[in-house]
């Protein structure tokens, strides 16, 4: 039947479609052990899933063409409606798919918890992320730096994130580094992630924030140690701080910025944020609370 | 006087609204005058407009969505030509605060006010018959209830030419939706218009799980009911219990921004999460709503059409059931990315593929109905069968994203929206629209024209593959869902290819229109005197099409499940008549308008702050359900002339 060529023709485009398209730059193309896990999970639960789903497309068309009512050599069982048999085995065959993938979303969610320390002998960089309307502020407490749309990381490097917003909520998005996590005023959410090689990998904000929405992306600079250590040093030596005032003005709503760096930045502003829930009371900075307690 | 409301509300600098208003209002004073010129306005108050009679209320729903259709599916093309133009420094020809406002009515539409009010049309038209009763159990509440959609329906219509829709997506997430961020009346159009008509859906859940559980004809036990009342009922269980959620949720966001509340604010307390967290727990209970009655219809068009019992009922009916239940145990994988720990997700992960267990019997159920029967392929199986390619691949995806670590690189991505448009083009509009063709002859007396209905059916169904597997790609690639333009070029021939896909689907909307209008020119040649056109096996196909006002005549004796073939296998030796009584149906009652129209009148005036007009429509409802509750006029008697008359016309009809 022609409708059936057409049909697996259609089939087998689209998931060839599905699975050249990772090549660049999205999820398929991970720069990251996370990013590289969560493809891996990917790929392992289509794959069991697909065992089930190829047959039952592939049967569904061939039991209703063979048993069209024109077809005279179909065998028919016009009173047949029952069997514990088969009726055992139609709810066993998803069950077991289930288990396995059970299985797996179960290990995963531990093994790939966001807030979960990335194994690594190298020291932690930390990086605080504030999602401003709309753009993104990242301080470095450590160095006590900050830029705006821009992250700038060392390759093999875990990078411990800490995340708020000054305004209503966005999701931190780097494709091809991994998992994404909401940002949300007055609460902190956590990421660990990391780049294994050199690159500029985009990110973006995953959750729809308003009108500027479109343009809150930024680059990721994964670079080596060395080149890092050199950007702190140049960028420690620009003269403009993010203070109060500064960040007063950096709040105000703006689009599409250029990416820009402050070269000092007042300590506790990241936990002031939080507790102030976006707007910063640099007076009296106390400890930021956590927002999702382990359940 | 006329609150927040002035000539800057009419967006006349604004091209696009402007002209779609102009358009709809020209065509609704067309209408009027043809209306008028015709003198078809006592037919149209008496047997549509006040109406009842659950089948013509059906109808009216099913209308209702086909014309939200247009305006949900002109949304969609506009968003597609956007993303199709607005790569690398392109902006496209929408800004965002208008493209926002478009995919926000695009998403509230779709759901609300197309897949919802379809699927209770269905509903609404076919229970009552195949349970073999003579209406809903409360027939004016059903017109109340339908009227209230259609309120809701007008004021979001309202919005295109006064003031604005809201920008903040389809579920108005806070703090975005807060008075501090949305300061505008779109959120206000939004949740009044759904809070009006969410309060018919209730209405509408009520009364239809009545229905089943209290009207049935004689020996039609819960085992014997057909599989489309058991999905109802399962989705109506549903409504009963998910909607009240999205009423208290919108009443306390409605508080924070009218009375300075703080429940979703991020200061004074509020916590936005409580509202994502709320609107979830009615928002995937109501993604079962939608699909549970689709599923109901393909299974009886599978077995109608494979002339064959459906394989497996009491399966079917365990699935079913389950998957009511454990619809209401997942919802917070849609924020799997909020930061809860592992355990939470790990939990809410496994419960979410749990569904697909009792979902993947229900497939194998359809394809061991199909299997040793003698498949008649009329334009219901072929959306049947293409929903069943089409749903599996839907939801291996949706699987795939209940694993909580797949998901945080999949969420909100434009795979995501993907998903959701497999499952809900290929679920539940694919059995919106077999049910459609199935049910029409039914409806109306003759069928709908088959080579159109196919062609109709190969739009979708091809249209729908070409706009939505480049989306898949698209979010493998890192594309997020609401953009309004992207940097990366290399996303647009994706784009351009789903603009194709929506232009294919657009081709299967005009020829829906045109076989509609074909198939009502050539309808003396279709006309079906049986009421039986399929060689159906439930009671609906017992009786004539359209059926009389009173359904049934003496009500059927059930004996077994499929009532009606049982009935004709049996025809050699009949049992035995019972004597013709006279027999009362509901009068015609003008309460559904008239209080929607005073919903209208407090919905439109509490967005726009028109305090002293809210309190007119607010007493005006009120009043006019006092009126209702001391009517004198509550039946209309039939005697027994007229069904015997109608009964004998139907019997020569039959068997000349």
């Amino acid at each position: 039947m022609t409708t059936t060529r057409q049909f697996a023709r259609h089939l087998a485009s689209a998931t060839g479609l599905l699975f050249s398209a990772g090549c660049s730059h999205g999820v398929l193309d991970p720069q990251g052990p996370v990013g590289t896990a969560e493809k891996l999970i990917l790929y392992d639960a289509t794959a069991i899933m697909l065992a089930v789903v190829i047959p039952v497309i592939v049967c569904t068309l061939v039991v209703a063409l063979w048993f069209r009512a024109s077809n005279q050599r179909a065998r028919r069982r016009p009173e047949w409606e029952y069997s514990g048999r088969i009726e055992f085995v139609t709810w066993s065959i998803p069950a077991m798919i289930v288990l396995f993938l059970g299985g797996i979303a179960w290990i995963g969610s531990h093994d790939l918890d966001p807030r979960k320390p990335l194994a690594n002998v190298t020291k932690p960089v930390e990086v605080e992320v504030i999602s401003l309307d709309w753009k993104w502020l990242f301080i470095y407490p450590q160095e006590q730096i900050a830029t705006v749309n821009e992250l700038v990381i060392p390759v093999d490097t875990p990078v411990r994130f800490r995340l708020t917003s000054s305004s209503v909520m966005n999701s931190f998005f780097v494709p091809q580094l991994g998992s994404q996590i909401y940002t949300m005023a007055g609460m902190t959410t956590r990421l660990n992630l990391m780049a294994s090689h050199r690159g500029t990998f985009s990110g973006l904000s995953a959750q729809f924030s308003g009108d500027g929405f479109s343009d809150m992306r930024f680059d990721v600079r994964a670079v080596p140690p060395g080149e890092y250590q050199a950007w702190l040093v140049s960028t420690r030596s620009r003269s403009e701080a993010l203070d109060e005032a500064r960040y007063a003005r950096l709040v105000s709503p703006s689009r599409a910025d250029k990416p820009t760096a402050f070269g000092h930045v007042t300590q506790g502003l990241f936990e002031s944020i939080v507790n102030h829930h976006g707007a910063p009371d640099l007076s009296n900075p106390a400890p930021a609370p956590e927002s999702n307690g382990s359940f | 006087m006329f609150g927040n409301l002035s000539w800057d509300a009419i967006p006349l600098n604004e091209p696009i609204p402007l002209a779609t208003v102009f358009i709809l209002i020209i065509g609704i004073l067309g209408l009027l005058t043809l209306v008028t010129w015709k003198g078809w306005w006592p037919y149209l108050w008496r047997e549509w407009i006040t109406s009842t009679d659950h089948k013509r209320i059906g109808v009216m729903y099913v209308v209702l969505a086909l014309v939200m259709l247009l305006r949900g599916f002109a949304d969609a093309i506009m968003m597609r030509t956007q993303l199709a133009l607005a790569a690398g420094h392109a902006a496209g020809y929408l800004p965002p605060e208008h493209y926002n406002q478009i995919f926000s009515a695009h998403g509230t539409i779709m759901i609300f006010f197309v897949a919802m009010t379809f699927v209770i049309g269905l509903m609404n038209f076919v229970l009552p018959l195949q349970l073999g009763v003579r209406d809903v159990a409360f027939p004016v509440l059903n017109s109340v209830s339908f009227w209230l959609t259609a309120a809701g329906v007008l004021l979001v219509n309202v919005s295109l030419g006064i003031g604005e829709f809201a920008r903040t997506g389809w579920l108005a997430y806070p703090p975005l939706s807060e008075i501090a961020y949305s300061p505008g009346v779109g959120v206000d159009y939004y949740l009044w218009s759904l809070q009006i008509s969410g309060l018919g859906t209730l209405l509408s859940g009520i009364n239809l799980t009545t229905t089943i559980l209290k009207l049935r004809a004689p020996g039609m036990g819960y085992g014997r009911m057909p599989v489309f009342c058991w999905t109802a009922l399962a989705s109506n269980l549903l409504i009963v219990a998910a909607f009240p959620i999205l009423t208290a949720t919108f009443a306390m966001l409605l508080l924070d921004r009218y009375l300075g509340f703080h429940f979703f604010t991020n200061d004074s307390g509020g916590n936005p999460m409580m509202y994502v967290n709320l609107i979830w727990g009615w928002g995937h209970p109501e993604v079962y709503i939608l699909i549970l009655p689709a599923f109901g219809v393909f299974s009886e068009v599978i077995a109608t059409f494979s002339g064959k019992p459906l394989f497996g009922y009491r399966s079917m009916v365990m699935a079913t059931m389950a998957i009511c239940v454990l619809s209401f145990l997942v919802w917070l994988h849609h924020f799997f990315t909020m930061g809860a720990g592992a355990n939470v997700n790990a939990v809410f992960g496994v419960a979410t593929m749990i569904i697909a267990v009792p979902t993947g019997v229900k497939v194998f159920n359809w394809l061991f109905t199909l299997y040793g029967g003698s498949i008649r392929f009329t334009t219901p199986v072929y959306w049947a069968i293409g929903f069943m390619v089409t749903f599996v691949i839907g939801g291996m995806t949706g699987v795939l994203m209940a694993i909580p670590p797949a998901d945080f690189v999949l969420h909100n991505s434009l795979f995501l929206i993907a998903h959701f448009h497999n499952v809900i083009i290929g679920g539940v509009l694919f059995g919106a629209m077999a049910g459609y063709t199935y049910w029409f002859p039914k409806a109306f007396g003759f069928r709908l024209h088959e080579g159109l209905g196919k062609a109709v059916f190969w739009c979708w169904f091809f249209g729908f593959y070409l706009a939505f597997m480049p989306l898949y790609v698209l979010g493998l690639m890192g594309a997020t869902r609401r953009m309004q333009h992207y940097a990366d070029p290399t996303w647009q021939p994706f784009m351009v290819a789903a603009l194709v896909g929506a232009v294919v689907i657009l081709l299967g909307i005009v020829l829906t229109i045109v076989q509609l209008v074909v198939s009502i020119r050539t309808r003396e040649q279709r006309r079906d005197l049986t009421g039986d056109p399929w060689n159906g096996r439930t009671l609906e196909w017992s009786i004539s099409s359209p059926p009389p006002a009173w359904n049934f005549a003496v009500l059927p004796t059930v004996s077994g499940p499929d009532a009606f073939w049982s009935i004709k296998r049996n025809a050699a030796n009949p049992a035995k008549q019972s004597p013709l009584e006279p027999l009362s149906v509901p009068t015609h009652s003008p309460l559904g308008l008239l209080v929607s129209f005073f919903a209208v009148v407090l919905g439109f005036s509490l967005i726009w702050h028109i305090w002293w007009l809210a309190f007119v429509g607010l007493a005006g409802a009120v009043a006019v359900c006092l009126r209702h509750a001391w009517r004198i006029d509550l039946e209309d008697l039939v005697s027994v002339a007229e069904i015997a008359a109608h009964e004998r016309k139907h019997q020569t009809q039959v068997s000349p």
